[in-house]
């Protein structure tokens, strides 16, 4: 083995340490057995799952957190796939533009979007008097936003392997548009809708800070629960709820890789 | 089954004509080859007989039925694609289905015409494979045996052999052809390749710039040209530039009297002849066309020999002769020799 080749080893070894480190770190510490957060551990226990699990707290986080997730990813998807389809399909006058601007939502810091979503639903609520500010239904258009770019990146990935010449296929056949639509084009995209879901309802599920702006007293999220709980206490249930969601986000990680070669759509 | 009529028709993208005024009778069962290079607008014209796109003028006609403003899914066409543009997610068998399906035939009856396809192609044994796992020849025979199972009007064929080695392309050409004279359907098939054109169809169309150039038997085209392009375009031809002097008299630009045999409008042409109609001898004959030349280069081609030319006003020429015949084997590169040829051999265009 070259000496290059070792560094570069080494190299790759070192930043996967550094990435995965602070998790194994947690992972570990919703184990100890200490009151007060310390190392090294004092000794095991499985007791904090059961606290978390006894904290009204996390549990209506989790629960309101699995909630949204689920509302925005179908919202991702019901917009996300026409969106994509017609981008992909069809050329029209400004296509990048709006591509763009649908993918805008990843590059924005979700702080500065945070705040700017709720500067907007209270010039809404002052114009209309509909109020969607600390509301559910304006957490959810919120939180669609933020999965919104997922699943075009990887629903126009998908499309963009296929040429549409299938689509036309079905059409001499004597398919009509929804037959082509759902005969064709939705098998064929598959691969990508099932990880377009999984990625939005993780981009949804680990959004904090858009969240901080917009929800209600007592219909907190998990990211924001955890925030909270941290502010006062320093033990491992923090630990054990970070693992529970680790476990949700890696696993649902772990499905869509299995559909989507993931490095393709990025 | 109908014969198909293109009338007058047109296409423009933007300020573009991609289509410029085609009309094309085409007979119940015929297969016509539109052939031109790329751009040419024969991929344009074939997506206005399917449907694809729509004609900026002019009509499309399947029998007696205009179709010009009938959506692709309700004209009946089938289409075998470039590439053909089989559903991946779909076995053979499903794939061959999928219009009937939409057609909503009941189950006895798609089982039954979906079995006669498959016999029809031979691929009875694969009909539970997917797409991928045929070789380019069977996933073509699928393609076809899939577009004729709605009983199509007429059958479409955009390049359906590129995709093909050579080897398999001249198998395949065969096998399409057999296939679409069995089924006597009213085919159109679009095509660069003006051997395959010639190889398989009852008239060809050349196309270019848009516009359909002739339309004719692969005779008619090698033998009579209507134009300097379709001369061009099939087969090896030698052009001299000049003007028609009189009746059938015909004046290089260096003031050569040529005769030809064609009709055409007095101005300026070109006079052409086929490679294979030129002899090379060493005196002018009587009762032909002569120009002096002088041989540049001689190729074996094992049948056949091909002498490059240079006349004296440096326009180049080519002859062909069979290389058993005697005569050629004498001449030797740089030699002043005649070329000759009958003047019922050349003709004249624009």
């Amino acid at each position: 083995m070259s000496a290059a080749r070792t560094i570069y080893l080494l190299l790759v070894v070192a930043i996967l340490a550094f990435l995965v480190a602070p998790l194994v770190v947690i992972v570990w510490a919703s184990f100890f057995s200490d009151k007060i957060l310390s190392f090294p551990p004092g000794g095991y226990t499985l007791d904090w799952y059961a606290r978390a699990w006894q904290q009204p707290d996390f549990v209506a986080g989790f629960l309101m957190s699995i909630k949204i997730a689920l509302c925005a990813m179908a919202g991702s998807l019901l917009l996300g796939v026409p969106a994509s389809l017609a981008i992909e399909r069809f050329r029209f006058p400004g296509r990048e533009s709006v591509r763009q601007l649908l993918l805008a939502p990843m590059y924005v810091p979700a702080i500065v979007a945070g705040a700017a979503v709720y500067l907007y639903y209270i010039q809404f609520e002052i114009s209309t008097e509909v109020q969607l500010a600390a509301t559910f239904p304006g957490l959810l258009l919120a939180h669609t936003l933020v999965a919104l770019p997922w699943t075009m990146r990887l629903i126009c990935a998908s499309l963009a392997t296929t040429t549409g010449i299938a689509e036309e296929a079905a059409q001499s056949l004597g398919a009509n548009a929804l037959q082509t639509f759902f005969y064709v084009t939705l098998p064929i995209i598959r691969p990508g809708l099932i990880a377009a879901a999984l990625f939005s309802f993780i981009a949804s599920f680990s959004e904090l800070e858009e969240s901080l702006f917009l929800v209600g007293p007592g219909k907190t999220t998990l990211p924001i629960a955890i925030v909270n709980y941290l502010e006062w206490n320093l033990d491992s249930t923090i630990a054990a709820v970070a693992t529970v969601q680790i476990l949700i986000i890696g696993t649902a990680l772990l499905v869509s890789d299995r559909y989507v070669n993931l490095g393709k759509a990025f | 089954m109908s014969g198909v009529t293109l009338k007058r028709l047109n296409k423009t993208f933007g300020e573009l004509p991609a289509v410029d005024g085609v009309s094309i009778d085409i007979r119940e069962g015929e297969l016509i080859a539109l052939l031109g290079p790329s751009g040419c607008g024969k991929t344009t014209t074939l997506r206005m007989v399917a449907g694809f796109v729509e004609p900026s003028s002019g009509s499309v006609h399947f029998g007696e039925r205009d179709v010009t403003r009938v959506p692709v899914h309700h004209r009946n066409v089938g289409m075998v694609f470039q590439g053909y543009a089989l559903f991946p997610h779909l076995s053979v068998a499903k794939n061959i289905e999928f219009g009937l399906k939409v057609r909503r035939w009941d189950r006895t009856r798609v089982q039954k015409r979906v079995d006669e396809m498959l016999e029809w192609v031979q691929l009875g044994r694969f009909s539970e494979r997917r797409p991928r796992d045929l070789s380019g020849g069977q996933q073509q025979r699928v393609a076809v045996a899939r577009a004729m199972a709605i009983h199509p009007d007429v059958l479409l064929l955009d390049e359906p052999f590129s995709a093909l080695d050579a080897k398999l392309r001249l198998q395949m050409r065969s096998e399409i052809r057999e296939l679409q004279r069995e089924a006597g359907i009213t085919s159109v098939f679009v095509t660069h390749d003006q051997e395959e054109a010639m190889a398989i169809a009852d008239r060809i169309g050349v196309m270019n710039h848009g516009k359909l150039e002739q339309l004719g038997s692969a005779q008619d085209l090698y033998l009579r040209p209507a134009s300097r392009f379709v001369a061009g375009f099939i087969g090896k031809c030698n052009v001299l530039e000049g003007r028609i002097a009189g009746t059938r008299q015909f004046e290089t630009k260096s003031g050569q009297q040529l005769q030809y045999s064609n009709e055409h409008a007095a101005g300026s042409g070109a006079l052409c002849f086929r490679p294979e109609h030129g002899e090379l001898v060493r005196a002018a004959r009587a009762d032909a066309n002569n120009i002096s030349v002088t041989l540049k280069a001689v190729t074996y081609l094992g049948a056949d020999t091909e002498y490059e030319l240079v006349a004296d006003n440096g326009e180049r020429l080519l002859v062909m002769a069979a290389s058993s015949s005697v005569a050629g084997a004498a001449f030797k590169a740089g030699e002043r020799l005649v070329l000759s040829w009958r003047s019922q051999d050349s003709f004249v265009v624009d």
